[in-house]
C-alpha cells in the first residue's frame, strides 16, 4: 500500500470514481498552481471496490471547488486545517460552468469564434439543466448516483 | 449602461413606460424630431434584412441622429476573419449606439460584453429577436388598449418561428392570457415552450389544427409564415406553405373587433383581400416598429426629453 502523508493545510478529494482524478486535476486548474499535489488512482475502497484520491497542500481559499459539484456530488471533499479535517463539504451544482463543457450547437457564435470563453449557467438546479450563455442551447448535467 | 438582447430584459414596468414613450413619439413626433442630434445610430447587419434595419435608421433618423453601418457580412471586416468583439470596441469609438443582426446566435451577446455602448440586439439567427417582438407588444396595446385579458390565436409555423416563441415569452407575464396555437401537426409548439413555458407559468392554452375552429373566439390572430428554409423538401414545404391562407370568408367568421396581425413577410397565408379589413393591422405593426425603436434608442442612450 503506497502511503501519502498527511496535510497541514489543504484539501482531500476522496471517493473520486476510480480514473477520474486527472480530470479534475485539469478542472481545478492545479496544473497552474505551485503548491504540493498528490493523485492516489485505484486505491482500494470499500464503498466503490476502487477510488482516486487527490490531495492539495494549500490554502483554502485559493482552490475553487464548484465544479466538482458539476463532475460528480459524490466526491467527498474534507477539508483540512492544522493536520486535522475541520469541515466536509456538500457539493451542488455550481451556478455557471466556464470551459467545462462545450456549446455543441453549429449555430451558435462559439462555433465560429473559438477564443470565447465557454459559459453554461445553471437554468434549472432542479432537473439539472444547463444552458449556453449565448444561445441558450440545453446541456443536462447527469449526475451519477451511486 | 444597458443593452438589449432579449424581450425579457425589461420588467412588464419597464416595458409599460417604453411603450407609454412610443406612443407619446406616435402623438407628437415632432416634438422628439431633433432629441438626438450628433449621436449615431451604428446599424451592424452581417446578414441582409430590409425592414428591420431600415426600421432602426427611420428610427434614428426621426429623432435627429444619423446612422452608419453595413448590410452584410460581405462588406465588413468579418470577411477578412475580424471578430465580433473587436468590431463592437472599434465602432464603439465610431458611434453612440448599435444595431445588431448576425447568423449566429448569441453574436449580440458577445458584442455586449465587450462593447462601450448599448447594444441591441436586431436578431440572431434563430434564437432571439427582441424588437419584433416589442413591436408586436406596442401594437397590441395601442389598438387593443391593453396587454392582459385576450385571447390570442398563434397560426402557421409554431415550431421554427421564433418570433412567436419570444412573444409567447413575453406574454405570459400579463394576466388573463389565453392562447390557441393554430398549426399542423408538424408545426406544433416545440416541448420546451409548452412544457417551460407555458405548462410552468400555469398558462391556458389549446391546440387546434383548423384555423376556423379558433377564429370565432380570438380577440387577436398572430399569423406567422411558413419559412421555406427550414424544410428539408420542397414537396414537405409547398404542401404546409397552403395549410392556412387567411381570405374575406374565413375574416366572416372573427369578431368584429378582432385585430389580425403578423410580422412580415408574408407569402400566400393572408390573402391581400384581407389587406382593405380594418381589422388587418400589419402594415400598422410595421409603424409601430419604428416607434418602438425610437422609444428604445431613447431609453437605453438615457436621452431626456422635457
Amino acid at each position: 500500500m503506497l502511503n501519502v502523508g498527511k496535510l497541514n493545510e489543504g484539501v482531500v478529494l476522496d471517493h473520486i470514481e476510480a480514473g477520474k482524478s486527472m480530470q479534475l486535476y485539469k478542472y481545478l486548474k492545479l496544473d497552474q498552481m505551485d503548491c504540493c499535489v498528490a493523485i492516489i488512482k485505484n486505491a482500494h475502497s470499500n464503498k466503490m471496490g476502487k477510488k482516486d484520491i487527490i490531495k492539495v497542500e494549500c490554502p483554502i481559499d485559493q482552490l475553487d471547488l464548484n465544479v466538482l459539484g458539476f463532475i460528480d456530488h459524490n466526491i467527498t471533499v474534507n477539508i483540512i486545517k492544522n493536520g486535522e479535517i475541520v469541515a466536509k463539504e456538500v457539493l451542488k451544482l455550481p451556478k455557471r460552468l466556464v470551459n467545462i463543457v462545450h456549446c455543441k450547437n453549429p449555430r451558435c457564435i462559439t462555433s465560429i469564434e473559438q477564443e470565447l470563453d465557454q459559459v453554461f449557467f445553471l437554468a434549472d438546479e432542479e432537473k439539472e439543466i444547463y444552458r449556453c450563455l449565448y444561445c441558450e442551447e440545453k446541456y443536462r448535467a447527469h449526475r451519477k448516483q451511486r | 449602461m444597458r443593452h438589449l438582447m432579449s424581450p425579457l430584459d425589461f420588467s412588464v414596468e419597464e416595458l409599460s413606460k417604453l411603450f407609454d414613450l412610443a406612443n407619446e413619439i406616435e402623438a407628437n413626433p415632432e416634438k422628439f424630431s431633433h432629441v438626438c442630434a450628433g449621436k449615431k445610430l451604428a446599424t451592424l447587419f452581417y446578414e441582409p434584412s430590409t425592414r428591420t434595419r431600415l426600421s432602426f435608421e427611420a428610427a434614428m433618423l426621426n429623432l435627429g441622429g444619423s446612422v452608419l453601418g453595413f448590410s452584410s457580412a460581405d462588406s465588413s471586416s468579418a470577411a477578412k476573419g475580424e471578430s465580433v468583439s473587436d468590431t463592437i470596441r472599434i465602432i464603439s469609438g465610431y458611434a453612440d449606439i448599435a444595431a445588431i443582426r448576425h447568423p449566429k446566435e448569441g453574436a449580440p451577446l458577445v458584442a455586449s460584453l465587450k462593447s462601450g455602448i448599448p447594444v441591441i440586439n436586431a436578431g440572431d439567427g434563430g434564437h432571439q429577436h427582441p424588437t419584433q417582438t416589442l413591436t408586436d407588444l406596442l401594437t397590441i396595446r395601442s389598438l387593443k388598449g391593453r396587454l392582459d385579458n385576450m385571447t390570442i390565436g398563434i397560426c402557421g409555423d409554431l415550431k421554427f418561428g421564433r418570433t412567436v416563441h419570444s412573444l409567447i415569452n413575453a406574454l405570459v407575464r400579463y394576466p388573463g392570457i389565453r392562447f390557441i396555437l393554430i398549426s399542423p401537426e408538424e408545426l406544433r409548439l416545440p416541448d420546451y415552450i409548452r412544457e417551460d413555458v407555458l405548462r410552468r407559468n400555469n398558462q391556458e392554452f389549446r391546440e387546434e389544427v383548423r384555423l376556423e375552429d379558433a377564429l370565432p373566439e380570438l380577440d387577436l390572430l398572430y399569423m406567422t409564415r411558413v419559412q421555406k428554409e427550414r424544410f428539408f423538401n420542397e414537396e414537405d414545404y409547398v404542401r404546409m406553405k397552403d395549410f392556412y391562407i387567411l381570405d374575406r370568408e374565413k375574416m366572416k367568421l372573427a369578431p368584429p373587433d378582432m385585430l389580425v396581425l403578423h410580422p412580415l413577410p408574408r407569402v400566400n397565408e393572408i390573402s391581400v383581400e384581407v389587406d382593405d379589413d380594418p381589422r388587418a393591422v400589419y402594415f400598422k405593426q410595421a409603424k409601430y416598429g419604428v416607434y418602438v425603436r425610437m422609444a428604445l434608442i431613447l431609453t437605453l442612450l438615457e436621452v431626456k426629453v422635457c
